[in-house]
């Protein structure tokens, strides 16, 4: 049980659909979800490979917990190389499109080649079809979902698409499923729309057994008590990530019109707190309610609606409904960092990046990029169409997401992402990025850890590969000074073994702020059949993330990669905790490649993979 | 008081149960005409894929459920009723008086006048009886034609085929069921009955039979068309009607079944009227008419039985509805499938894989519906034709997308929604 | 008192804790497709509504089937499904104006909610307390039987006014 044990193999080049037993030897050294698929992954591709051209693959994975009764198993990950990147990336999404894919019967689905005409993928259990999206090429994510879902005659297909951003190839579009979740980051989407393949529409209908049952709702039923009982996720409940807001830009580490301030003085009107705010034009509140992904039992998703009076929605009702609301990074990179402060055009702009298919953090930090770009004269009316890309400017943010979520005008350079479009217009300073991909809403001049954690993060800068904030500032479980180096190195490899084996399981990190690894460990041994100890699941935490560096040593990148932008490693934070200090990050990575048992130049050497058994 | 229930269908079964429910005291005779314990015949086709044994076709699972209700039970054939005596004969020449007296005798199968279709070989697929005649016959590769590709025939049509026989359907009509389904509905079933292998011969029918003694298959069948087929075994599903015969002289009037009035009385008194030999009310047109399903019969017989006992009880009209497995095709049809006048339609189709929804609105009410692969939640369309709910808004998006009818049915039926 | 399950869409988050929980508990897989309580997701004003059979006093589906598949379970007043008699004809799913039976094609017969024998697993499941079990008198499921009666052929007018002594 746990494992359905198959996996779908789609071949779009050549139009088959086939079944195949899962390597269960791998599954018994990866686990599943990000773990397991980053092996196929490994094994399967050259890394080098361009991660556009069709011997790319794509892989839709699930874990052994996906579908079962453990709060937040609702997860997926996307696994391919990245095309904001070029590294591994794994994308991570909640939803329910999901466990419908385990409940269809499958761990995993691998996609390969590429389409010649426009394609969706119809999964109905073992029915599975290749289908014409001749109708779907050019409609947004949520209009792809209702066809799909009205010409199937099933209102409980669950769909994950891309929106036309992965179609006119934006380098960081993503997939989205279950109209406003996202399989979010280094472009995926982009992967996606490669390969043709506009839609992956499920309906599983055969369940997922545990190994343990009798001690599986045990475990299952106690976890949920503890997620009930802490502080850390009740807040989630009420604020969302949003809650974090005004902590994190209090503490001076909120990155500010792309990483020139550490603090914003708008943050209040644009955190969990301002979405219950009652507007004066309506009467109502941004929020609606909060929502769960399949099967979580904290719920912080954000459902929003946008005051119809408000400027980017007054002529389009269509936008007047209830929808996904802001996360903590997207209010930030669309808000903070691009110095505007007004809830309800980041709404419509988060609105906009569902429905289209876009990253949320790299289309605001990439929007953030050209505003610098533009206030600093680098570039001018000319080259954005006239857009007026002055930090602060709401009705830019509102023009520029449109056009972003079309490819269409100065949007087709947004899409380049930060690092290629400030190189394209000479300045690839302004670029705020590591391994290509836009930070998310922490700066690290003030949570020291955070600076190892982007730097070495196998995806590129990233808060998911390693959340040092937890204990830097939020104390979960110890507190460290944010300011010092010390014991980083270690933390951040704590950190990234613990997500790396967290994410192989199928839950969410989000329990995290509740649960040690222990209750994930408990629910895997659970309901998985072998030997799944703490030990176990730590040492799985380290292979997958050995695993990962070996791919992207293998794709060319070097340590070379592992640095973060010059503005913070060598402009001092203004303001905040960490005013006077920069990214410390040489003081730390010395000792972060000996604790990871790598060499001087970043390869894990013969004796850890070994030890691993990589 | 002495209740006589002529009948030992579902009408007659659940108004024996009812009556004995709110009249503690009185005598409740139930008298079937075939010699079986009551049983339903909607389970036949069960029985005849070898689902259930005969017991599993039996009404009542509890063997000694009309003994413990005190409910006598009798088979026999009632002949003649004589209003003025109050009293019934029965084919044994013995009497029975009533108090008052439920009419629930169902309806028997009827046969076009073919020459050579009086063949007593030749079975229809209406009782127990001939369900087990059927299932002796049918073996791997027989050739069986099945006259007939009503709603009756589609569903035996999956238990005959089930048997591994091989077979063929003559069907007047231009397509399948097309008293329940349009043409586009009635005609997808008719495809995907060809695709599981079935041979379907619509627009036609059997002009004559042939019986052959030296040569097998038994029989020659020539159709209108000119076709010449064989078979070995032919099964006449060409419809049924009201069983009246026993009425002669009785002074109650019939027009194609017994007439009713909302109480269920007929125009004799003390005497009402079940099921499918009754004309009872329809709920969507408010006229009297032979329905003839399981869902009309038991809402009789429970109606009847309350106005026999005393309980005043208009009958509203019931909802024509069914619901058909055709070879593991699944359509239903409800109230006024095929439309009104000057009412409006939504229509979804997807031919490929066999599914349709059809929605027939009045205004903003919905009053008639056909659905092809629909399992789940498929009760709402009967709610929402007989609740007469209105749709308002609810409407434009049901023509647009009607698979929302769940949507609309909780924000509309069940106020769910907010305003 | 007999108990009801309350439903209370302005609580729930569509998490389908109890989709999974009513599958776990009659089949032993998780496995929403075959859940007897189903959330609706109105997505244009962010509700969720869980919905299930009410155990309506009507019992249309009880009454519907052919063979006396469906029985009344006389301490929760539950209609329940008997699946070794049921014989998978669906009258039942087409006679329940409510549209909470539902036809399982991979058993050939149906579900229906049997209220897991007065110890709903829905209830137990859910996070928010959605859906709680309670004296029936507290459900405010008036309404819907107030509407069902509304799909009514005869018998509440009988249970309103009965002019003789009623059996058993
Ligand atoms: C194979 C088959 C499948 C069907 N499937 C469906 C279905 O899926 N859905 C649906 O809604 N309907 C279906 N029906 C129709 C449904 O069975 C009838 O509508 C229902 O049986 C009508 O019930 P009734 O009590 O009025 O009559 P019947 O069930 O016909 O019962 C009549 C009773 O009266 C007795 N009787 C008749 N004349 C006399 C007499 N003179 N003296 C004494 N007793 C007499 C008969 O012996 C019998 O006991 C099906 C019918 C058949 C044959
Ligand atoms: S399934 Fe429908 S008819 Fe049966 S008890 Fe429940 S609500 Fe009533
Ligand atoms: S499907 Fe089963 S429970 Fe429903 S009416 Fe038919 S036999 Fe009875």
């Amino acid at each position: 049980m746990t494992w359905h044990r198959k996996i779908l193999r789609v071949n779009l080049t050549k139009g088959t659909c086939e079944t195949e037993p899962l390597n269960m030897e791998w599954a018994k050294l990866y686990l599943g979800s990000r773990g397991l698929a980053s092996k196929y992954l490994y094994e399967e591709i050259d890394p080098k490979v361009d991660p556009i051209a069709p011997d790319n693959k794509l892989i839709l994975a699930t874990g052994p917990l996906t579908g079962t009764s453990a709060s937040t198993s609702g997860r997926y990950v996307a696994v391919t190389k990245g095309a904001l990147t070029g590294a591994i990336a794994c994308s991570n999404s909640g939803g329910f499109f999901g466990a419908e894919l385990k409940f269809a019967g499958y761990d995993m689905l691998i996609l390969e080649g590429r389409a010649k005409e426009p394609v969706y993928l119809m999964i109905n259990d073992d029915d599975v079809r290749i289908l014409p999206a001749d109708k779907l090429w050019g409609k947004s994510v949520w209009e792809t979902e209702e066809w799909i879902k009205k010409t199937h005659q099933d209102p409980l297909i669950r769909v994950a698409s891309i929106g036309v951003a992965g179609e006119t190839g934006s380098k960081y579009a993503c997939i989205v499923n279950d109209l406003h979740r996202a399989a979010g980051r280094s472009g995926v989407g982009t992967v996606m729309g490669s390969k043709n393949l506009k839609a992956v529409a499920v309906r599983g209908t055969t369940g997922v057994k545990v190994e343990n049952p009798r001690e599986f709702m045990q475990v299952a039923q106690a976890t949920k008590t503890d997620l009930k009982e802490s502080a850390f996720t009740n807040g989630l409940t009420q604020y969302g990530t949003q809650g974090v807001t005004s902590v994190i830009n209090a503490t001076g580490i909120y990155p500010t019109r792309n990483h020139q301030q550490v603090q914003f003085e708008g943050a209040d009107k644009i955190g969990g707190e301002a979405m219950f705010e009652v507007r004066e034009t309506d009467g109502r509140t941004n929020m609606v309610r909060n929502s769960a992904c399949f099967g979580c039992t904290i719920a912080c998703g954000r459902v929003s609606v946008i005051d119809p009076n408000h400027f980017s929605v007054k002529d389009k009702p269509q936008y007047h409904n209830a929808s996904g609301g802001l996360e903590y990074e997207s209010s930030w990179a669309m808000g903070g960092d691009c110095g505007i402060d007004d809830l309800e055009a980041l709404t419509y702009a988060n609105f906009i990046c569902n429905e289209q298919g876009m990253d949320t953090i790299s289309f605001g930090a990439s929007l953030a990029a050209a505003m610098e770009l533009y206030e600093r004269g680098y570039i001018t009316d000319k080259e954005t169409g006239g857009l007026k890309l002055k930090f602060g400017s709401a009705e830019a943010l509102v023009e520029a997401v449109e056009l972003a979520g079309k490819g269409e005008g100065f949007g087709k350079d947004l899409g380049l992402g930060s690092k290629l479009l400030c190189e394209k217009y000479g300045h690839p300073e302004v670029a705020m990025t590591v391994k290509g991909q836009e930070f998310a809403a922490y700066d690290p001049r003030g949570a020291q850890g955070m600076s190892l954690a982007y730097a070495t993060s196998n995806r590129g800068a990233c808060h998911l590969r390693g959340y040092t904030i937890a204990v830097e500032i939020f104390g979960v479980g110890t507190k460290l000074d944010p300011l010092t180096t010390e014991g980083k190195a270690e933390i951040t490899k704590l950190a990234q073994d613990t997500t790396s084996a967290v994410d192989s399981t199928g839950l969410c990190m989000f329990p995290n702020f509740a649960w040690t690894l222990d209750q994930y460990q408990q629910l895997v041994q659970a309901d998985s059949e072998g030997d799944w100890s703490m030990e176990k699941m730590m040492e799985l935490g380290e292979r997958v993330w050995n695993l990962e560096r070996l791919f992207n040593n293998k794709a060319g990148l070097t340590t070379a990669d592992d640095t973060l932008p010059k503005r913070l490693l060598e402009t001092p934070a203004e303001t905040g905790v960490g005013k006077g200090l920069v990214a410390l990050l040489d003081k730390m990575l010395p000792e972060y490649y000996e604790l990871r048992g790598w060499t001087p130049d970043g390869q894990p050497s013969n004796d850890t993979i070994k030890r691993l058994n990589v | 008081m002495k209740h006589v229930i002529v009948g030992a269908g579902p009408a007659g079964v659940v108004a024996s149960g009812i009556l004995r429910k709110l009249r503690a005291e009185d005598e409740i005779l139930l008298i079937g005409g075939e010699p079986e314990p009551p049983y339903s015949r909607m389970a036949i086709p069960y029985y005849l894929i070898g689902n259930v044994k005969e017991e599993g076709t039996y009404l009542k699972t509890d063997a000694d459920h009309y003994k413990k209700h005190r409910i006598d039970y009798l088979q026999a054939q009632v002949t003649k009723i004589d209003p003025k005596k109050k009293e019934l004969h029965l084919e044994s020449g013995k009497t029975a008086g009533y108090d008052k007296l439920l009419l629930a005798t169902g309806a028997f199968p009827i046969r076009p006048p073919v020459p050579g279709i009086e063949d007593p070989d030749i079975t229809g697929c209406w009782t127990l009886a001939d369900a087990r005649l059927i299932a002796k016959r049918c073996k791997k590769g027989t050739k069986v034609l099945q006259m007939g590709a009503g709603f009756i025939g589609c569903i035996i049509m999956e238990a005959i085929a089930a048997t591994g026989v091989e077979l063929t359907i003559v069907e007047m009509g231009d397509r399948m069921v097309p008293r329940m389904m349009n043409e586009t509905c009635g005609n997808l079933i008719k495809r995907w009955c060809e695709k599981k292998g079935i041979t379907v011969h619509t627009s036609t029918q059997v002009t004559k039979i042939e019986k052959r003694k030296d040569k097998k298959p038994r029989y020659l069948i020539h159709t209108k068309d000119g076709q010449q087929l064989e078979a070995d075994l032919i099964i006449a599903s060409t419809g049924v009607a009201p069983a009246l015969d026993y009425l002669k002289g009785s002074g109650v009037e019939t027009d194609g079944g017994i007439l009713i009035n909302e109480h269920m009385e007929t125009s004799v008194a003390d005497i009402y009227a079940a099921g499918d030999c009754a004309k009872g009310r329809d709920f969507s047109t408010g006229g009297y008419e032979v329905q003839a399903i399981q869902p009309t019969a038991t809402e009789h017989g429970r109606i009847a039985a309350q106005n026999m006992a005393g309980v005043q009880t208009p009958h509203p009209g019931s909802l024509n509805m069914n619901v058909l497995d055709t070879v593991g095709l699944i359509s239903s049809s409800f109230g006024q499938w095929m439309g009104v006048e000057g009412g409006d339609h939504a229509e979804l189709l997807d031919e490929e894989n066999f599914r349709y929804l059809r929605l027939e609105f009045k205004d903003d009410v919905l009053v008639g519906a056909q659905a092809l692969g629909l399992t789940q939640h498929v009760g709402v369309l009967r709610g929402l034709i007989q609740t007469e709910t209105h749709l308002g808004p609810w409407k434009e998006k049901l023509k647009s997308d009607p698979t929302q009818l769940m949507s609309a049915y909780l924000a509309k039926a069940q106020a769910q929604t907010l305003p | 008192m007999q108990k009801s399950l309350n439903i209370d869409p302005n609580k729930c988050t569509g998490c389908l804790q109890c989709e999974m929980a009513c599958a776990y508990e009659l089949e032993g897989s998780f496995n929403p497709a075959h859940s007897r309580i189903k959330i609706f997701h109105f997505e244009e004003q962010g509700r969720f509504v869980p919905y299930t059979c009410t155990q309506c006093a009507e019992a249309w589906c009880l009454h519907a089937c052919p063979v006396d598949a469906i029985k009344m379970d006389a301490t929760t007043g539950a209609k329940v499904v008997d699946e070794a008699t049921c014989v998978g004809c669906k009258v039942c799913t087409i006679a329940c104006p409510f549209g909470t039976v539902n036809y399982n094609q991979s058993s050939g017969k149906v579900i229906k909610c049997d209220l897991c024998g007065g110890d709903p697993a829905c209830a137990k499941a859910c996070p928010t307390e959605a859906i709680t079990y309670v004296d029936a008198n507290w459900t405010g499921l008036d309404k819907m039987r107030e509407w069902a009666a509304k799909t009514d052929t005869g018998t509440t007018t009988a249970a309103a006014k009965p002019s003789a002594p009623a059996g058993h």
